[in-house]
């Protein structure tokens, strides 16, 4: 079977930025009859958003309907005509799996439902349900209320989208339809994000979203049994990153911090409202405990209050350690940490602030950036991944005049810090995932074009399997080869597994003969007599007499019985039998012995066999012909 | 395929089923009806208890005053209450491969089948049956534990002396394989064994069978569980409900196609209505406490529980009983409160939407937030310094036998104020209160069993269309109380296959087909033939390969040189006269006389001295000395045949 992966996605980041089109969603084909072309299309490397397409034995799914965070204008949204060209999405689309909340995995779900128009399963597990909404409205109100944009999707709408949800729960088997089925498992990246098993007949397909595979403060690490899917999806952020572990960061991290604040600063921590923010939020407030600080942390926005309830609520999604003390502890109570106020920011002494949004692309964290960004004692900590064209891109990547609104610059002097707390799957992670899977076929997405090229002479190399890394609007030609499932009859299986003797031994090959019925759909394999039988067919019987001339001086008796001794003498392991009726029998084959009339030296033997037996049949009267050897008594 | 019956209670069911090569355990239910035998285990001394008069049997052969007290008539065993474990002998517990539990009520025997037998295999659950399992096992332990007694009577139970008892005590079975409680040891060892599934997950055990958990609908995370293998089905239903409490609703159609559904669980209280019952549980607590009385609810600490007290959330206003203390004590009530919020995924739809909001499911997060609602690990500490009457208070154990509800009834049972409010349907009522008679106080019972009725089983039976069901003999009769109510008893047709405790079932059941795998390079050599219109067939000859219960076949090329050859097939059809002259014609065969027989034709080929006799289920070749010409006549007759 063959497997086309085709990205449609024409622009990348790394070609030309200024040139970005609008992406396409990613396409995977996957198709249930043999030497049929399995394809992926969409967007490939580039972490700004995901939306892959796959279509797997006749059925399309969606994964992910992310939207990038770079754009303000219609590039934004994936271009859903690419998929369909005119036609209706919800003939098209069997379903979509939302792998988690984060914006570039979701932002574009509305849109796609409400204003392209998708009436089909969208699923995605009860905590990103819960969350997804939240962050979907506090981003309209972002773009349309601040910016004034129009041409985006409404808050009725977005509730209007989320009643089009089905929620999924962990490890439950969920069939979409009669063929289709899928099963989410845990992937630690945030509260609630899921991997994906996609299946229809042998075929499967992993996706995984984006996930961790080291357990944090809050979260656990994702996990897969063995499913050997024909193709594994995974993002790949940090193809070429190992990082060190994670005690030596969080160590880094309050380090920085508490040097900072000692010396009078204030720390700037964008953040997205959930996710990172808990885990930090977390190791801050034992650390303040523990070394007795007393300098403010505040949470920025209203959403803080609300997103820690949310952890309360779904504390079965996060780690072990939280979910066996919750009882006693619920680690989302903070003492320390308390809700920020605008008027704050000028303020003065050290503070710790964690602000929204993560990128510094607008919002409070960029306001508040702006504020203290003249200071040389302040810091800011940038503990996540930035799209390019984002503030918190520019700065990371060394900028120190900004551009701002207005022709105004800004100059950055306050010191600016990188850690990577988000929680991706790095190299390693990766590599640990393929081995906990097993795929046959290995697919990069969402990650850049350098370091995914690395990744992917790794994973040939250790695991002998071929890895794509789709470019956008790249087709690919996987070939994998599923086993028939057939239904064996349970007496003909017996029969078989007997004939290896009471103890089988799996080592030992048995063969097995049987006739295979295609009925519609239906494939048995049963004994030939029992497929007679089923399908009401009569036996023809072919038989086949032999009359062989044999010199042999004896009388009749004398000469069936110097054939027997003969034939006994020459076939080892058959069943030869000299009967009193005058014939000789070798397994169901009849001899029989008469003189000729006219010289009773000559004698002729008939050989009668069954066409079942035409082997044996030929054999025996080749070899008769020849005579008997002299020497037999 | 069999079935093994340890326990003969039929909402409290541990089956084994014999299944393919597995052994699989369907619940761990204890029977704890045991401990109504026994005397109370109270908190703090009981004068009145401890001044029991012994017992000693009428003609005075038999004294027994320190192992058996008389209370108003009845005698109870002065004793650790003791319960009623599953059957252990009928057969080797150490050949269970797996046990699966369907919800937290029914797992309580666990420690005693997973300890000290062998047991080497694993325990199916979903997550919210084993944690709030383990806290209904951690609240029995320390129920027992935190007043031990150092008594163990054991005469009482030889059997001359048993017969001699007056009944109850008389009439109990299997006194010896009675058993005092585990202790946490036990029972973290038993539950570490426990592997989470969610619900529709589906888990293979051992390649041979795959079973899954399915909503059932009673409780948090309650499950009826599928077992099945590629080709046979067996449904394993065990107490479900219709009605729309907290969980997730029963999910009904994934039980369709079934060959066997084992049918356990069923309500107890088939007359009592679930939604009469909480009515008058509301108005006579409102009677009481209106009345300067106090009421006090024996219940378990999870499960209706939650209902009750939503229940009161909406009626506390309205029958102003907003300054009316309400009590929840059990050594794990703050556990099971704060549990009840986090299982959003096991919740019904309206629960779940709550939590997207997010706010906490069940409103008694704000019955705790305004103090309406106190909770307490006992009567000790600081409950006895904030206690205010008139309140309500629930606590365990509902047998009324151990736990702090002992000491409810010792300190209430005096005043016809207060009333004692039966909601669990575990315990006769009149048995649980028999030690504390005479009893001043007023007893009212409104059983709440939300499990499935027989009205709603056979209408969900009708839908799901098993070929054979399995049921305790209790549902094939009515009950002995009501002998004349025909509808409170199981009718089918073919009627259910009944079971008592130490049943050994045959099921009815044939397994004619297997799973195969054919490996692609062997599917691709195949070559069907039509033998009518839309069925082909094709002969196959491969290598079986079986491991773990996987079979896969494989072509024969790879192992030849080791291997007999194919046997040839059988035939079918007939071969045309005409059309067979033509073929032997276009073979250089021209001289054939043809002669008509009763059966068919004989072709006589002159120039080759060969008789081919032609026969609607036969063709007979006779050929003399000449094997290339035989071969040849053969390749041409089975040019006409069809090859199975």
């Amino acid at each position: 079977m063959q497997h086309k992966i085709q990205s449609l996605t024409q622009d990348s980041n790394h070609t030309s930025p200024s040139r970005a089109e609008r992406f396409h969603p990613k396409l995977l084909t996957l198709q249930a009859h043999a030497n049929q072309p399995r394809s992926v299309e969409g967007a490939g490397q580039d972490v700004g958003r995901s939306c892959i397409l796959v279509s797997i034995g006749g059925k399309n799914i969606m994964l992910d309907c992310g939207m990038h965070m770079g754009y303000n204008d219609d590039r934004r949204f994936p271009d859903f005509s690419y998929i369909t060209q005119n036609g209706r999405l919800t003939d098209f689309l069997d379903c979509v799996i939302i792998s988690h909340f984060h914006l570039d995995h979701c932002g574009a779900l509305p849109y796609m439902s409400e204003m392209v128009g998708y009436d089909g399963p969208i699923y995605m597990t009860h905590p990103t349900k819960a969350i997804c909404p939240i962050l979907l409205e506090d981003f309209r109100k972002i773009t349309v209320d601040k910016k004034g944009e129009t041409n985006f999707f409404t808050s009725q709408m977005i509730k209007d989208c989320m009643k089009k949800v089905i929620p999924l729960n962990l490890h439950q088997t969920v069939q979409v339809d009669d063929e289709l089925e899928i099963k989410a498992y845990y992937a630690g990246h945030v509260l609630g994000a899921a991997m994906v098993h996609i299946k229809v007949g042998s075929e499967s397909v992993v996706y995984t979203g984006d996930y961790n595979m080291t357990p944090d403060r809050h979260l656990g690490a994702a996990w897969i049994d063995k499913c050997r899917p024909d193709i594994l999806i995974s993002e790949s952020t940090y193809a070429t990153t190992i990082r060190d572990s994670k005690r030596c960061r969080e160590r880094d991290f309050l380090k920085k911090v508490h040097e900072t604040i000692e010396r009078g600063g204030k720390v700037l921590i964008p953040v997205f409202a959930l996710g990172r923010a808990q885990e930090l939020c977390i190791l801050l407030e034992t650390f303040w405990e523990r070394m007795n600080l007393k300098a403010p942390i505040y949470f920025s926005t209203g959403l803080t209050e609300k997103a820690n309830h949310y952890y309360k609520l779904f504390i079965t999604w996060t780690n072990q350690k939280i979910r066996k003390t919750f009882v006693q502890r619920n680690m989302f109570e903070f003492k320390h940490i308390k809700a920020f106020d605008r008027s704050y920011a000028d303020n003065p002494g050290p503070m710790v602030v964690f602000a929204t949004p993560g990128m510094l692309h607008a919002g409070q964290s960029l306001q508040i950036f702006k504020k203290w960004a003249g200071n040389e004692k302040n810091m800011v900590i940038m503990p996540g991944y930035c799209v390019q064209g984002t503030i918190g891109h520019k700065i990371l990547n060394g900028q120190r005049k900004l551009e701002m609104e207005g022709r105004a610059t800004l100059d950055v002097k306050l010191q600016v810090e990188y850690m990577s707390f988000s929680a991706h799957a790095d190299a390693k992670g990766i590599m640990q995932l393929i081995r906990m899977a097993e795929p046959r076929n290995m697919v990069l997405v969402h990650g850049e074009a350098v370091k995914m090229e690395f990744l992917k002479g790794k994973i040939e190399q250790e695991f002998s399997i071929d890895c794509y890394m789709p470019a956008n609007g790249e087709t690919i030609t996987v070939t994998t080869n599923p086993s028939v499932p057939v239904d064996i009859s349970l007496n003909l299986l017996k029969r078989e597994m007997a004939l290896g003797g009471p103890l089988p031994d799996p080592k030992k090959p048995r063969t097995m003969h049987g006739t295979l019925i295609m009925k519609e759909n239906s494939l048995k394999l049963v004994s030939s007599e029992q497929a007679l039988k089923e399908l009401g067919l009569n036996e023809h019987q072919l038989r086949f007499t032999c009359r062989v001339q044999l010199q042999d001086p004896h009388s009749d008796p004398d000469t069936l019985h110097r054939i027997y001794t003969h034939l006994k003498s020459v076939l080892k392991g058959y069943t030869i039998q000299h009967l009193p009726d005058g014939t000789v029998m070798v397994e169901s084959i009849v001899i029989k012995v008469s003189s000729s009339a006219e010289d009773t030296n000559t004698k002729v033997l008939l050989l009668s066999w069954s066409y079942q037996d035409e082997d044996l049949g030929s054999f025996l009267s080749t070899l008769l012909k020849k005579g008997l050897p002299s020497g037999l008594c | 395929m069999k079935l093994y019956c340890l326990s003969g209670h039929p909402t409290l069911p541990c089956n084994v089923l014999k299944f393919k090569s597995t052994t699989i355990m369907l619940d761990c239910g204890l029977d704890t009806t045991s401990v109504l035998n026994f005397l109370p285990l109270p908190l703090v001394h009981s004068p009145r208890l401890s001044k029991l008069p012994g017992w000693v049997s009428k003609d005075g052969t038999v004294n027994l005053e320190k192992e058996l007290k008389e209370c108003a008539g009845r005698v109870f065993v002065d004793s650790q209450p003791e319960f009623c474990l599953p059957e252990r002998e009928l057969l080797d517990l150490s050949t269970i491969d797996v046990i699966l539990i369907s919800n937290y009520h029914c797992m309580m025997a666990l420690p005693y089948i997973t300890e000290h037998t062998g047991f080497t295999g694993t325990v199916y659950a979903t997550e919210p049956t084993l944690q709030i399992g383990r806290l209904l096992m951690e609240e029995l332990v320390n129920f027992m534990e935190r007043v031990p007694k150092a008594q163990s009577a054991t005469c009482w139970k030889n059997k001359e002396i048993q017969r001699m008892l007056p009944g109850p005590l008389k009439d109990a079975v299997d006194v010896w394989t009675w058993k005092r409680c585990y202790s946490m040891q036990e029972v973290n060892s038993a539950l570490s064994k426990v592997q989470l599934v969610g619900y529709s997950q589906k888990v293979e055990l051992f390649g041979a069978v795959q079973i899954s958990p399915l909503s059932s609908g009673y409780s948090l995370g309650s499950s009826n569980w599928i077992i099945q293998s590629h080709h046979e089905k067996v449904s394993y239903v065990s107490g479900s409900s219709l009605l729309t409490t907290h969980p997730q609703p029963m999910d009904q159609s994934s039980l369709k196609n079934s060959d066997v559904l084992i049918l356990t669980g069923l309500t107890q209280m088939p007359t009592a209505n679930p939604d009469g019952m909480l009515g008058e549980f509301c108005s006579n607590l409102a009677m009481t406490i209106r009345a300067g009385g106090n009421v006090l609810v024996p219940c378990y600490s999870s499960g209706v529980i939650y209902d009750l007290l939503e229940c009161l959330y909406q009626f506390i206003e309205s029958a102003s009983l907003g300054t009316t203390p309400f009590y929840f004590i059990s050594p794990v009530a703050n556990s099971s409160l704060e549990f009840s919020q986090i299982f959003a995924e096991w919740l019904c739809h309206n629960k779940q939407t709550k939590v997207y909001l997010p706010e906490p499911p069940f409103p008694h997060a704000e019955l705790i937030q305004t103090n309406k609602l106190k909770h307490y690990p006992s009567i000790h500490g600081d409950f006895s310094s904030e206690f205010r009457q008139p309140c309500v208070v629930f606590t365990g154990h509902p047998s009324l036998r151990f736990g702090d509800v002992v000491h409810f009834m010792e300190l209430w049972g005096k005043s016809s104020l207060n009333t004692i409010i039966f909601t669990e349907p575990d315990f006769s009522y009149l048995d649980a209160l028999a030690p504390y008679q005479p009893l001043a106080m007023k007893c009212v019972y409104c059983p709440i069993d939300t499990r499935l009725n027989f009205h709603q089983v056979s209408k969900l039976l009708k839908e799901v269309q098993p070929v054979h069901v399995v049921c305790p003999e209790q549902y094939t009769q009515p009950p002995l109380t009501q002998s004349h109510r025909s509808d409170l008893m199981l009718e089918l047709q073919p009627p259910p296959m009944p079971y008592r405790r130490c049943s050994v079932l045959n099921l009815p059941f044939r397994r004619r087909y297997e799973r195969v795998y054919i490996l692609p390079e062997l599917a691709n050599s195949l070559v069907p033939s039509e033998i009518k219109p839309g069925i082909s067939v094709a002969t196959v000859s491969a290598v079986l390969h079986s491991k773990d219960n996987k079979h896969t076949l494989q072509s024969t090329n790879v192992f030849l040189p080791c291997l007999v050859l194919a046997p040839k097939p059988l035939l079918s059809g007939a071969v045309p006269l005409e059309a067979f002259l033509a073929t032997l014609q276009k073979h250089g065969i021209t001289e054939v006389k043809v002669e008509e027989t009763a059966d068919g034709h004989i072709l006589h080929l002159q120039a080759e001295d060969t008789l081919i006799q032609l026969e609607e289920d036969g063709t007979h070749i006779v050929c003399d000395n000449n094997e290339p010409l035989r071969t040849t006549l053969r390749d041409l007759v089975l040019r006409f045949l069809q090859k199975l």
